[in-house]
């Protein structure tokens, strides 16, 4: 499978980066590369496989459901490009 | 002073407790160390000098009451990978710019608690993707080795470029490091240093800047064997904040090294004898093989038949996780923004100006491989691949195999802005063909010096062992420490 400039540009507004056309036309080419390397996967049988879901066999471990932390408000805000009162400042949203 | 930053972790420690030096004089003499060599190096992004000191000095106070602890006064570099609380935790990128976390990472937390004493954040390739260390926002790191005859510079491998090369120019006692594909073993084997993964859940993730969450695992670079071993003790624990942190205790993994490694059996895959292979490598491979075989060992010839697809199936696993770790950098909660002319557009404006060129890619081809009717196409089946590497292991394990041995890398150390690489990323990408198998099956593997290319540029084996089986690397790695011997740059910085 290839790429073209039109689905390198639709992928980069799905991974919410800004693409020139420069930028869409040199990642084609990049993607292209890649994903004719990955393409060797198709020789391999994999009728029949389970797809890996932990590279460790356990259980997942749970915690009781209890407050183990909290109050750092001002913590979380601390390192916010924009912040008011303890809230995260992003331009505005709704009409 | 220098000759303090000549002794290993092993030496420093028994001195610190005879009171030959104070733990300030030892960390005084790392950091003019590094003032006199980071310039031309750049393995550092950050110098902690007054932390560095106000630690040293509570560890003297602690090794005064006899209360000293397991790394009580050795200095480290950390990775910028790694969350240090009020200190530069960037994972080298400019979408983190200025971010000095509130809070410290499991590992590096355990290392404090057990008296080590932080220099600096080390430079790494950009969120970790790399294998030069060139994709770094602060620029590469520059290996203390230099080709015989020659001033080229060269890289230290990636990601851990800063760990490497701080280790190898002894500009810190110890680092922490992290492999996702190689990050470890790679700049481990060009530096001459030692570097080992351990198995997927041995160290804690938590507060370690996530890459590809299924592969990511931390891991210390070292000197020598026994200085890794030493190290990994102390970054390795049980956390209940890290749920793929396995409840095992964490053994002594020192007391494994100078055991014998006699009625051990090691294999060597064929599938690891690639096409336009140096002779040096398959020449250092049969030495190691020798060594082994000296020491006692039975070897056994082993078959790993989905060697070649662990590669192109890492290159859909590890972009399609870290495709969707990345997304948390929005300009909203830390590091940079962008304005833009809406919310929309001030994300494409700040995840543009913030992610270099190799983070871009890796991200476009997650976003690709995950979008909507190509899922099953690419990461399914990748996942799929994934089971049957992991399950080639198991089969060699299961048919009595301890331990395998194979080449580090499938080159030395390169130069920087080397031409091919840069045009094709895929060649860049080959240089873990050897140790990414690892990550993929989640199993420890650590990197050896184990000797000299013809440029006199360090080369390193591999050694790959069972899940939580640490101990046996450890041990098997001694004895190539011992046949091999030890290998310093010369210093010309």
């Amino acid at each position: 499978m290839s790429v073209d400039i039109d689905t390198v540009k639709r992928v980069a507004h799905l991974a919410r980066i800004a693409v020139d056309e420069a930028d869409a036309e040199r990642m084609t080419g990049e993607l292209n590369t890649i994903l004719g390397f990955v393409e060797q996967l198709d020789e391999v049988d994999v009728t029949g496989v389970e797809p890996m879901t932990s590279v460790i066999p356990m259980a997942m471990k749970k915690r009781a459901d209890a407050v183990t932390d909290g109050g750092k408000a001002a913590d979380i805000v601390a390192n916010a490009p924009a912040s008011e009162d303890n809230f995260f400042v992003v331009p505005k949203v709704v009409e | 002073m220098t000759e303090l930053t000549r002794l290993t972790i092993a030496e420093a420690r028994e001195k610190l407790a005879a009171k030959a030096f104070s733990a300030l004089e030892l960390t005084d003499a790392y950091l003019a160390a590094i003032d006199a060599a980071n310039d031309k190096l750049n393995a550092y992004v950050a110098v902690t000098h007054d932390k560095a000191r106000a630690m040293a000095r509570a560890s003297d106070e602690r090794l005064g009451k006899g209360a000293g602890g397991a790394l009580e006064g050795i200095p480290l570099g950390i990775k910028d990978l790694f969350a240090t609380e009020g200190v530069h935790t960037q994972a080298a990128s400019h979408i983190l710019d200025g971010f000095k976390p509130r809070y410290e990472s499991t590992v590096t937390a355990n290392l404090w608690a057990d008296g080590a004493v932080m220099l600096g954040k080390l430079n790494m390739d950009e969120f970790a993707m790399g294998s030069s260390n060139e994709t770094s926002h602060y620029g590469p790191v520059i290996n203390p080795w230099r080709a015989e005859g020659s001033n080229a510079d060269l890289v230290p491998g990636g990601s851990s470029g800063g760990s490497a090369a701080a280790v190898s120019a002894l500009l810190c006692a110890g680092a922490t490091a992290t492999d996702t594909g190689g990050s470890i073993r790679q700049p481990a084997a060009f530096t001459g240093t030692v570097g080992i993964k351990p198995t997927y859940g041995r160290c804690s993730r938590w507060g370690t800047v996530a890459f590809a969450s299924s592969l990511d695992q931390a891991g210390p670079i070292a000197r020598d064997v026994r200085d890794a071993a030493i190290l990994l003790k102390s970054m390795a624990s049980v956390d209940a904040k890290d749920t793929t942190s396995i409840d095992l205790p964490v053994p002594d993994y020192e007391a494994a090294i100078g055991q014998s490694i006699k009625g051990m059996k090691i294999g060597i895959p064929k599938e690891y004898r690639m096409d336009g292979m140096p002779d040096e490598i398959e020449a250092l491979w049969q030495k190691g093989i020798e060594w082994m075989r000296d020491a006692g060992a039975e070897i056994v010839d082993i078959s790993l038949p989905h060697t070649k697809y662990a590669l192109p199936a890492y290159y859909i696993v590890a972009p399609a996780e870290a495709s969707s770790n990345l997304a948390r950098y929005d300009g909203v909660r830390y590091g940079l923004r962008v304005p833009g002319k809406d919310i929309a557009d001030m994300y494409e404006q700040t995840r543009a100006a913030g992610f270099g060129r190799e983070v871009k890619r890796r991200v476009m081809i997650g976003t690709y491989v995950l979008s909507a009717g190509y899922y099953d196409a690419y990461y399914l089946k990748a996942q799929k691949v994934r089971t049957l590497i992991k399950r080639d292991f198991e089969l060699a394990f299961d048919a009595g195999v301890d331990a395998i041995l194979t080449p580090a890398t499938p080159s030395a150390a390169f130069g920087v802005a080397d031409q091919a690489m840069s045009a094709d990323p895929v060649k860049m990408y080959l240089n873990d063909i050897f140790t990414v198998t690892v990550n993929m099956a989640g199993l420890p593997g650590i990197a050896v010096p184990a000797g000299l290319d013809g440029r006199g540029l360090p080369l390193g084996l591999q050694l790959i062992g069972k899940p939580f089986e640490e101990e046996t690397l450890f041990r098997t790695a001694h004895v190539i420490e011992q046949a091999a011997g030890r290998f310093q740059p010369a210093k010309w910085w």
